[in-house]
């Protein structure tokens, strides 16, 4: 059983794995990840429902830097990954890995839906975070 | 009203100096600064500076000359050269002084910056699962502009030959040699669609600059460029920055626009009555997206004014003449103050190979993390 690579992040349901966003008391403003502290209490914990859409995406391809980065490979085994910004209509914009191979087949405004990545680190073990796919 | 000079202009060359700290390098352009204006340490009433990675500014002071003199630090992100001369103008423009540096200087460990989450105010997993990275950002931000404006690829590399070719005839400059549209289009990909001959390395330089009044310049018996205008700006609600694991739908205009709104104001002048540019060139798309941020085109333009040479020395806006942040790498606390100087030696007809001809207005943005611009109007 892997961990959940921070509380608070995203729910698994029936429907599938859900972003969670805070939306501000005073002016309905919504921002990812829902935030922690003391300015919490200004926000309300919602699900970001719906269907998301490219926004922008690029891959990363060399190992970022450690700290703070804590994956489980070197300069040699690293893996390049895909990632991006998916809009969800009339809630956010948010940024997070793709799950995809190459990027050559992506498309800003394709439909993308949330997915679960098992991410295996150095430090914390196999982590359980959340991702995005093409929903087609 | 007051109006504000630049009498006197220093550089470190930028690059790599292993046997030099960021601090020498930071001295030894206020000395050149200072016998360029033929003026001693003890003249000086004011100076701010700063670094990035390379310690306090004021460090400076023991090899300078322990004055008394007022002597303020600036740490403003990649703005900080920037802060740092609107800073000084501004101890002009108040009537309180006359005659005062700026100074810029830095050293950064070789490769990509680190980056802490939490002292962005970040949650930690952000920077562990592999998102905190500016090359990142840089790369979706000219992903999506290119897909909204029709840029191509292909635009991103003359980018990139435009400044390695300007960096051959700059002595300041880190890379000395030309790169071709070819090598730089199939070298290494480090986050699509930038390759690594598209980005800027992290680098060493020093800067400095001397700010006297009108009365104070003419009575020196010196000259030298006027400060126009002058902006500092940060991110407005809905501008797109680096680090943003959210973005808000409605998208907002650019901390960019808002510097560069204010200098033009400011000055009284257009982006049509620029001579000459040097604007932030943190990666080949950076300058795409600034060119439209600071007004010299509309968005898409750029793709004909690439492929037309209008930003090379001979075109039409010569931009980034001393080959940019991709020639001269990016001390960040340099950096913004780099600019400033290739604009002086440019309006004072000191850039021999890379002089363009009649230059009278110049103009000068910087822009990095986390969300802030300086730009700065020079007219002679």
């Amino acid at each position: 059983m892997s961990q959940v690579v921070a509380e608070g992040v995203f729910v698994e349901g029936a429907g599938g794995p859900r972003m969670i966003a805070g939306r501000r008391k005073a002016d309905g403003e919504i921002r990812f990840p829902m935030p922690s502290g003391a300015d919490a209490a200004l926000y309300d914990a919602i699900e970001v429902t719906g269907e998301g859409r490219l926004w922008s995406y690029t891959m990363q391809r060399f190992r970022p830097k450690t700290p703070p980065y804590i994956g489980d490979d070197d300069e040699k085994s690293f893996k390049p990954f895909a990632l991006g910004y998916v809009e969800f209509p009339g809630q956010v914009i948010i940024e997070g890995r793709i799950l995809v191979d190459d990027i050559a087949d992506l498309k800003i405004g394709q439909p993308m839906r949330v997915a679960i990545e098992k991410f295996p680190t150095s430090s914390r073990g196999e982590l359980s975070t959340y991702a995005f796919e093409p929903a087609t | 009203m007051t109006q504000v000079h630049i009498i006197g202009a220093g550089i470190h060359p930028f690059g790599r100096h292993d046997d030099k700290t960021g601090l020498d390098q930071g001295v030894h352009a206020v000395r050149e600064a200072l016998a360029d204006a033929g003026l001693e340490w003890s003249d000086i009433q004011f100076a701010f500076g700063g670094s990035s990675a390379a310690g306090s500014a004021d460090a400076a002071l023991p090899r300078l000359g322990l004055t008394g003199v007022q002597f303020i630090n600036i740490s403003n992100g990649c703005a900080t050269g920037g802060s740092s001369l609107l800073s000084g103008y501004w101890a002009i423009k108040s009537g309180e002084f006359d005659l005062g540096v700026v100074i810029g200087f830095d050293k950064h460990p070789r490769g990509a910056f680190n980056a802490d989450p939490e002292a962005s105010g970040l949650p930690r997993w952000y920077g562990e699962t592999g998102m905190m990275l500016t090359t990142q950002f840089f790369a979706m931000k000219i992903r999506r502009y290119m897909e909204l404006h029709d840029i191509s690829a292909t635009t991103l590399g003359r980018v990139a030959v435009k400044a390695y070719e300007n960096g051959t005839v700059t002595p300041h400059a880190w890379r000395r040699s030309p790169v071709d549209l070819e090598t730089i289009m199939t070298s290494q990909m480090l986050s699509d669609p930038l390759t690594k001959f598209m980005f800027c390395s992290p680098a060493e330089g020093g800067v400095a600059l001397v700010l006297a009044s009108e009365t104070k310049m003419r009575e020196l018996g010196l000259a030298g460029p006027r400060v126009r205008g002058a902006a500092v700006r940060t991110r407005p609600k809905g501008s797109f920055e680096v680090f943003a694991p959210s973005l808000d739908i409605e998208r907002g205009v650019s901390p960019t626009e808002l510097a560069s709104k204010a200098a033009y104001d400011m000055a009284g002048v257009g982006p049509g009555d620029i001579d000459v540019a040097q604007i932030q060139d943190t990666e080949s798309g950076a300058e795409i997206m600034h060119m439209a941020e600071n007004g010299f085109c509309a968005d898409g333009e750029q793709e004909q004014w690439l492929a037309e040479g209008a930003t090379r020395l001979s075109g039409k806006l010569p931009i980034n003449t001393d080959g940019g942040c991709l020639a001269c790498g990016e001390p960040i606390g340099a950096s913004g103050l780099r600019q400033v100087y290739e604009n002086v030696q440019q309006l004072r007809g000191r850039a021999e190979a890379r002089q363009v001809g009649g230059a009278r207005l110049a103009y000068s943005q910087v822009y990095g993390a986390p969300g802030l611009s300086a730009v700065a109007i020079l007219e002679i």
